[in-house]
């Protein structure tokens, strides 16, 4: 009797766990097309007011008349994020190869330990760190040595931030997807005669490459969306930025500025969501053919 | 022949400064945090609210703020786990067979994790507005949530796949039901794991601001129900800092200390527990 009491409750537990396993699952696959549909519904009337090509394309940011050019942002968000990358991609490369296949034991033990603490720092406090440190060296020293004059507040400092910032993301991924090149065509390498640079440079990067893209796609998909570090040390000024020390306006900082009065001003609200939308899609884009493009390596990616 | 030796001189050269360039960004951060930040902080900073004219510079603390903000990360994380856990106990013991489908959930987890935190702050708005609901604690934890979701799966999620399958054949002959096998010996095996996981995803939801901007709202005082607005840590010092009284801001850099050994000590704690989840660990 008691056994069989038992066994019910187990066999029911069980079930109810499964219930419950099953809706969860279900949140998870509904959560991004919800995402996607969400900010679609609400951007579309801006959309069927303007015509899309007058939306992306045009310059002119006038919400009190009606007129929502988003060009200006985006080319910021552009300038901001591919500089960042120039300015990362290089570090994380070279590094990459020297902690897989240089680095001394005691180096690693070191350097772990400040990838992950770099990646877990948060983007307000790398913001901080901007303002005092990035931009009074971009005012002071940087730009007066290139003959320009700047406040400091522009799109090199926030690209110097955001370098920082997307340096350990990508790396830990370059790291996991350099241990998986195969040690037996290293030491083929090696044993026909090359040097060890000449392996890396050789074998080890042509091996890598499809990896090493897609940690560059990864890096710019998460570079693309970084909001307060950026927007608290990129000047937030309507421009097409025509230098690297001019001030820049980026797509999220153009959201997390504008949200209170998004109300007030009749489309603003459509206006701002479809730069989360925009930001949404090109970072759903990257991300999707980075993935893939790294799905073979069967590695973790985090 | 000479020419190869020098390029490779001059590449390990170029390493060695990229490695030191990443070691010098760091102490360089967490130097002028704690230069700037420490002088201004003190006990009455971390003990107190804001009283009647902080924010022109008079009395007052952050208590509001780190404690919003812990209400917030810890709402979300517990939050997080119940709905991640099962998901990730799911991919691994339900789904086991069918990996095709597993590396669909878990391109789509990848996806979902390279969300910027601004687009899920921006969609929460949208929907509070939607419904009518006010910035509060609530809404402000289930936007986290959402955002850490993906981490905590996909931490749980590779913690799960190192659990031999020997195990699970083995729990499964004894008789258990697929949950018990679950509950008792994937969840059991893998704590070490699960409890770096969990410091993950609070770390990520102590330090987020874009998503919590919105959602959350910012106040005052201590939050003491789900629906008051709550304020966080990251937007304390983003406001304090655009103020142009300086002593206002040197408490923007105050609170930017205590958010950095807050964040410092969750890391430590990650690695620890994860050095010790190594050594454990049973090879299959």
């Amino acid at each position: 009797m008691k056994l069989s009491d038992l066994k019910i409750s187990r066999q029911l537990r069980s079930k109810l766990h499964n219930k419950w396993m099953y809706l969860c699952f279900a949140v998870i696959l509904i959560l991004a097309p919800a995402l996607l549909f969400g900010l679609y519904i609400k951007s579309a009337p801006l959309f069927e007011q303007n015509g899309f090509s007058e939306v992306i394309f045009s310059n002119e940011w006038k919400p009190l008349s009606g007129k929502f050019g988003f060009l200006s942002f985006i080319l910021s968000s552009l300038w901001v994020t591919i500089l960042a990358l120039i300015l990362s991609v290089p570090v994380c490369i070279l590094t990459s190869i020297y902690l897989i296949y240089y680095a001394k034991g005691f180096v690693l033990k070191i350097m772990h330990p400040i990838i992950d603490i770099l990646a877990g720092i948060p983007s307000v406090i790398y913001g901080v760190w901007g303002i005092l440190m990035i931009v009074p060296m971009v005012s002071k020293d940087i730009a007066p040595f290139f003959g320009y004059e700047t406040t400091g507040f522009s799109i090199l400092s926030g690209a110097i931030v955001l370098a920082v910032m997307i340096i350990p993301f990508m790396l830990n991924i370059l790291i996991e997807i350099l241990r998986t090149v195969p040690e037996g065509l290293i030491e083929s390498s090696l044993s026909l005669g090359a040097s060890k640079w000449q392996t890396i440079k050789f074998v080890v990067v042509k091996k890598a490459l499809p990896g090493i893209v897609s940690s560059i796609g990864l890096g710019l998909s998460r570079a693309f969306g970084e909001t307060i570090a950026v927007l608290m040390v990129v000047g937030n000024v309507v421009q097409n930025p025509t230098n690297v020390f001019d001030a820049g306006y980026p797509l999220p900082a153009l959201i997390a500025n504008n949200y209170g009065e998004m109300m007030s001003i009749p489309m603003y609200d459509s206006a701002l969501m479809l730069a989360a939308l925009i930001l949404f899609v090109i970072v759903l884009i990257f991300n999707i053919l980075s993935r893939i493009l790294i799905r073979r390596y069967e590695i973790k990616v985090a | 022949m000479k020419l190869r030796k020098v390029e490779e001189h001059v590449f390990l050269f170029l390493m060695r400064l990229s490695a030191l360039l990443i070691g010098f960004a760091l102490l360089a951060i967490i130097w002028s945090i704690f230069s700037k930040g420490l002088g201004s902080l003190n006990w009455q900073m971390i003990s107190e609210v804001p009283k009647g004219g902080y924010y022109f510079g008079k009395e007052g603390g952050i208590l509001n703020a780190i404690i919003g903000s812990l209400y917030l990360s810890l709402g979300a994380t517990v939050l997080a786990l119940v709905i991640g856990l099962p998901i990730a106990l799911f991919i691994n013991i339900h789904l086991s067979k069918r990996r095709r489908l597993v590396n669909v959930v878990r391109l789509i987890l990848d996806i979902l994790w390279g969300v910027p935190s601004i687009v899920y702050g921006a969609f929460g708005f949208t929907v509070m507005i939607f419904f009518g609901v006010k910035t509060s604690l609530m809404a402000g934890i289930i936007v986290i949530t959402a955002l850490i979701l993906p981490i905590m799966i996909r931490s749980l999620d590779e913690v799960f796949k190192e659990v031999p399958m020997g195990l699970k054949e083995a729990s499964y002959s004894l008789g258990s039901t697929k949950s018990e096998t679950a509950y008792k010996v994937y969840v059991r095996q893998c704590v070490p794991g699960l409890v770096t996981a969990v410091l993950l995803s609070l770390g990520r939801g102590i330090g987020d601001a874009a998503s919590v901007l919105f959602t959350s709202g910012y106040t005052d005082n201590i939050p003491t129900a789900l629906d008051q607005p709550a304020a966080t840590l990251p937007l304390a010092i983003f406001f304090q800092l655009g103020s142009p009284i300086p002593e206002v801001q040197n408490r923007a850099y105050a609170a930017a200390a205590v958010l950095t050994i807050i964040i410092l000590v969750i890391s430590i704690l990650a690695r620890i527990v994860g050095n010790k989840y190594q050594k454990n660990k049973i090879k299959a």
